[in-house]
């Protein structure tokens, strides 16, 4: 009964999901101009927006295997919001970054890019999420043909750098970043059989 | 241009009324994940430890009489002193610059008393009023330069560290100081629970006896007029201005002079990121962090970013301290 509302009103469960994702934004905007984050909301805000990203990304990839599971196949349809929203998070986290972190200067946001390798994997990531953004557009998509599935399996390395980007940028308290890695293996475990593939034979295991 | 700043010069204390409703309702967000991923406290928000707090702090600092206001060139703006007690980094109260002014809520550094042996002639017990009694509290406006590349310049009230130390009479063998934070974790959750980052508790420092006689070496029992609150220190805290902020210890109740360079709690964390001396150094970057810059947190919203001084501009002051040393080495 559920699942034939939502595959009748899929439009609406799309709308939802835009309004779940643009709600903390503005929860945070809030909180931010009515100045309850502190002292300095820089670090916070950083923090806020490069998690909700991680936490939209692993939503998205979590999306085909429960599709799947339950037999909603409608639910795919679902994928390139959550996956615009995304990079939608990233870019305000790395801007936040830039303009308010490192204040608008380019020369201190290259040397950091070169210099600190959290730093580094963290905008390869971004780069690899502008790709899969740019070609998501239904156009290009038909244009790229096969292509396009093999840009976009590039989000399993996503998945795995950011994590990574997270656990290399804390002080201590690994605790958080390493549960969100343990996560990342197992969306990526979901996917053993299309991952193989990616392994040359010779040293490929043998997994059913 | 410099001008001469005084604490009554600054944006008064303001009262944030609404933030424990605030952090109840983010912690409903965090609680709705599904619907709302990105979370405060992330998606594990949920599982962190109830730390119960109560809703007004227990210890409210009282005005402290002020016997000598040192006159200060600094010609930066000081940082507002909502900004100086609502941005801290305590991990005894949460990892989270926000944390430690609510998890700290529940502290009562009253009575107190700090205990100081080791290589002394008189090892002895000070309470804090014996302190407060002898000790004429001068007010010094010094900048704070934290190694996460941020800073603050901040109108500290104490007296030097030199005096307290005089009192025990060192013995020749005395050539560093190191120093303990209290550890109680029922009232500083943080050593109780992953709330305090997973670092071993109780903190420690240390200091070079020259660095400790040092006269800029501040013990500092307030600030903006009054007796410390509880998440910048209460009630005595350290305060060594050339040197980057985790040094400065907070909450002490144990300096203990020694022969050998004594273990201190990053250092022995991560020794190839936060060395023995820590002097601010925008020669030397950390991994984490370009110490060539900071950023200042001062009035406004957005903190602007400045060049970071050697020995965070009290190099006229110590570098003689260090004369002959390879700061990258012993960074």
């Amino acid at each position: 009964m559920v699942k034939t509302w939502v595959a009748r009103h899929i439009s609406t469960v799309k709308v939802m999901l835009h309004g779940a994702a643009l709600l903390p934004l503005c929860w945070l905007a809030w909180q931010t101009f009515s100045q309850q984050l502190g002292g300095d909301p820089v670090q916070y805000l950083t923090h806020f927006t490069g998690k909700g990203a991680l936490n939209l990304l692993f939503i998205t990839l979590l999306i085909s295997p429960v599709a799947k599971w339950i037999k909603w196949g409608f639910l795919l349809q679902t994928r390139r919001l959550l996956g615009l929203w995304v990079l939608a998070y990233a870019l305000i986290h790395v801007g936040i970054f830039w303009l308010l972190d490192l204040a608008g200067r380019i020369d201190l946001f290259v040397e950091e890019v070169i210099k600190r390798p959290y730093i580094t994997l963290g905008l390869i990531a971004l780069l690899l999420l502008i790709a899969l953004g740019i070609t998501s557009a239904n156009r290009i998509r038909r244009k790229m043909g096969r292509n396009w599935q093999k840009l976009h399996n590039w989000v399993y390395l996503i998945v795995l750098l950011v994590p990574i980007h997270y656990y290399w940028s804390v002080k201590s308290a690994v605790f958080e970043p390493t549960i969100y890695l343990i996560i990342a293996a197992l969306l990526l475990l979901l996917r053993r059989q299309k991952l193989m593939a990616y392994i040359p034979k010779k040293i490929r295991p043998k997994v059913a | 241009m410099t001008k001469k700043i005084l604490s009554s010069d600054i944006t008064p204390e303001s009262v944030y009324l609404n933030r424990r409703n605030i952090i109840k309702a983010s912690g409903l967000i965090a609680g709705s994940a599904a619907v709302s991923p990105a979370a405060h406290a992330g998606i594990f928000g949920l599982f962190e430890d109830e730390v119960v707090v109560p809703e007004q702090a227990v210890y409210q600092p009282k005005p402290l009489t002020i016997a000598k206001k040192v006159p200060n060139n600094l010609s930066e703006v000081l940082t507002p002193e909502s900004k100086v007690t609502s941005h801290n980094n305590f991990y005894e109260f949460g990892t989270d610059k926000t944390d430690p002014i609510e998890n700290s809520k529940g502290f009562n550094p009253e009575p107190w008393s700090i205990r100081i042996d080791g290589e002394v002639e008189n090892p002895r017990t000070f309470s804090m009023d014996e302190i407060l009694k002898n000790h004429p509290i001068e007010e010094r406006i010094y900048r704070l330069r934290c190694v996460e590349a941020w800073s603050m310049v901040i109108p500290w009230l104490g007296f030097s560290l030199a005096d307290l130390i005089k009192k025990v009479n060192p013995t020749s063998k005395a050539k560093y100081v190191a120093f303990q934070t209290l550890y109680d974790p029922k009232q500083m959750p943080g050593q109780a629970s992953r709330l305090g980052g997973g670092i071993p508790y109780p903190y420690v420092e240390g200091l070079t006896i020259a660095e400790a006689m040092h006269p800029l070496t501040l013990l500092s029992v307030g600030l903006y007029g009054k007796t410390l609150p509880a998440q910048n220190g209460a009630p005595i805290r350290l305060v060594v201005p050339w040197k980057y902020g985790f040094k400065s210890i907070k909450s002490i109740v144990k300096i203990t002079l020694t022969e050998k360079e004594p273990p201190t709690t990053w250092q022995a964390l991560a020794s190839n990121e936060y060395g023995f001396y820590a002097n601010v150094n925008p020669q030397v970057d950390h991994p984490r962090w370009s110490q060539a810059t900071e950023r200042r947190i001062a009035d406004g919203f957005r903190a602007e970013r400045i060049d970071t001084l050697m020995f965070n501009g009290y190099g006229d002051e110590v570098a003689s301290l260090y004369k002959g040393m390879d700061l990258r080495k012993f960074y």
